[in-house]
């Protein structure tokens, strides 16, 4: 072979390999939907949503202390993280070119990327040590704190998005900043901070780690902040380890209402996003 | 013209002031999580020094603690997850950004970044039911001479080291790789163009693209790193914790991440429970290093085409995958 054929016969392997890379990648993608859906499907029934856990050995039963817990503990995470990663951000948007800014930027980014099981042990010390007792507050807070870089960025990014004439306007008709900010830049990107918001709770609703100790677990109907409280996730994975083939079967249903809820969150932010991108590019 | 009026100015101080404040919580947070984790670790610390790092015993009952098999079960598991992802990685990143026809560049990326939003728990449940028993099978027909290796020794249990690596790799794929696209995609047109020109095939000019953003692409790698060091639940499901440092990919073995998930309602005493925390400080170390060094590779690519990491930016990934 030429030297020049041989290089293009390189480079035709190499694009094919690239090819052949996005195909691997799919398929672990594809059979982790294909289980979920199929196993999933097959073990979901009302029972899953209105019925309490049965104790070892009875079959039946469902999640629904679980799926309050949770709804009960993405309250208390929406409650500590979006009026500081709302706030946050709009300092963010507004003194953008500051280097304490840019700090804050930096140190957000990192922060995403700590274990949610650190985050955890922190919540763990700063919530349930002092008082000895696990809650649904620690768990909250801990996933609250997971949200928190998401919410500050995202708003920042949202908040950029409007244009500056209108702070511009605002300025020019006399409001203060806090005004031009608050009454004005946060209302025109509204659409676009709730899309981060959606965005972080599909990254939370799924966390399993920090809740471990934070918010442990509750065989019981608690909705009481103070106390140790259920969540799908934790639930699934105690049912998950188990060597029950009932809790197996409900660990799916379970994983499947995960995923759902996940997939609707993200699609939800995906169209708001859309539309938020199509009225600014007018 | 008139001045701004002194109580005008005085309220966008207070503006400032206070929207910087809740700023500051996101380093105090940070900050905090350090000092609390250290705070809370002191006895394991001022009892073992170093040699918690370095010993192999771990018993909780006569309170002897060795976190050694966790550090090697951690490091082991995240290299063997980056030895299997990179290659894929890069070339979904290769593929996307250079490669792929314009209609299927979207959905392609948008399923890619799917792999992300699946929660740790669900891989986990799929590792333990799914994997995990073709893991086994695997090993059953491995032939006899490889199984002598001490690469492949050990009883054909199936829960071990390679469930775990590959369920991490496949975990940390879509991090890796979006954030490779996103280097990519800041390399200026013209070097690849300068490469054709050359009469560099496209391969060549792919090389040239990646040549020049090797440092962000190098930071899309270790930010790979620090997912696969800190990812807890599907490892816990599938390693088999077992603490004993072994190179065998058969052998079920254990991670720093996993022993505070198993044992931590458990720690009866403060020693035990502040070895577990320390445990979990030197975590948040190394993933904290990680993350700056791979953010501040990924800043420098280029400061003009602003380059974010995409796991930081849901909504700008959002948007792409529109």
């Amino acid at each position: 072979m030429t030297q020049a054929g041989r290089r293009r016969a390189l480079s035709k392997a190499v694009v094919f390999l690239c090819g052949a890379a996005v195909v691997v990648a799919l398929v672990p993608l594809a059979l982790i939907f294909f289980y979920v859906i199929k196993q999933g499907f097959s073990s979901l029934n009302l029972d899953f949503f209105t019925k309490m856990p049965k104790p070892v050995g009875e079959t039946g039963g469902g999640m629904a202390n679980a799926i309050v817990g949770t709804l009960i503990l993405i309250g208390v995470a929406s409650a500590v993280a979006v009026p500081i990663g709302l706030i946050g951000g709009t300092y963010l948007s507004e003194y953008g070119s500051k280097p304490f800014a840019s700090l804050v930027r930096f140190t957000a980014d990192v922060l995403n990327g700590i274990p949610s099981i650190v985050v955890g042990i922190f919540a763990y010390g700063l919530l349930v040590m002092p008082v000895k007792r696990f809650s649904a507050v620690a768990g909250g807070a801990a996933l609250g704190f997971m949200m928190i870089p998401i919410i500050t960025r995202t708003t920042e990014e949202l908040l950029n998005l409007v244009p500056s004439t209108l702070r511009e306007g605002s300025l020019a008709l006399g409001a203060t900043r806090a005004r031009a900010a608050f009454s004005v830049m946060v209302p025109a990107a509204l659409p676009g901070i709730m899309t981060g918001i959606l965005v972080s709770l599909a990254r939370i609703s799924g966390e399993t780690a920090p809740l471990l100790f934070t918010a442990f677990n509750n065989r019981f109907f608690s909705m009481r902040l103070d106390q140790p409280i259920s969540s799908l996730t934790v639930q699934v994975y105690t049912y998950a380890i188990s060597p029950y083939d009932d809790w197996h079967r409900q660990a799916w249903a379970g994983a499947l209402v995960l995923v759902a809820v996940i997939f609707v969150f993200s699609l939800l932010a995906r169209v708001v996003t859309k539309r938020l991108e199509r009225m600014h590019a007018r | 013209m008139k001045t701004p009026s002194p109580r005008r100015s005085s309220d966008d101080r207070l503006f400032r002031l206070g929207t910087g404040f809740f700023a500051l919580i996101v380093v105090l947070l940070v900050a905090g999580i350090g000092l609390e984790l250290f705070r809370n670790s002191r006895l394991s610390i001022a009892k073992f020094g170093l040699n918690f790092w370095r010993t192999k015993t771990w018993d909780p009952v006569a309170g002897n603690f060795g976190a050694l098999p966790f550090l090697w079960g951690t490091l082991y598991s995240a290299f063997l997850a980056l030895l299997i992802s990179t290659p894929i990685a890069l070339g979904i990143a290769i593929f996307l950004s250079e490669l792929s026809p314009k209609p299927l560049r979207t959905p392609l990326a948008f399923l890619t970044e799917l792999l992300a939003a699946i929660p740790s728990i669900v891989y986990g449940l799929w590792g333990i039911f799914v994997l995990v028993p073709a893991v086994r099978a695997l090993e059953n027909v491995l032939p006899q001479w490889l199984r002598k290796t001490p690469l492949f020794s050990g009883p054909p249990v199936g829960v071990g080291m390679l469930a775990a690596a590959l369920v991490l790799a496949v975990m940390v794929i879509p991090f890796t790789s979006s954030v490779a696209r996103e280097v990519l995609r800041a390399v200026p047109a013209t070097q690849r163009e300068a490469a054709y020109a050359l009469g560099a095939t496209r391969w060549e000019a792919i090389q040239a693209a990646l040549r020049y953003g090797r440092t962000g692409i190098f930071g899309a790698v270790i930010l790979g790193l620090g997912r696969a060091i800190g990812e807890t639940m599907a490892v816990t499901m599938v390693i088999g914790n077992n603490p004993q440092v072994s190179l065998s990919l058969f052998a079920p073995q254990y991670t720093m991440a996993a022993v505070i998930a198993n044992e931590f309602t458990e720690a009866a005493d403060d020693l035990y429970l502040n070895a577990l925390i320390e445990i979990g400080l030197v975590l948040f170390v190394v993933t904290l290093i990680i993350n700056v060094i791979s953010r501040l590779l990924i800043w420098s690519v280029n400061r003009q085409v602003k380059v974010k990491a995409a796991a930081a930016e849901p909504v700008q990934r959002a948007r792409e995958a529109a």
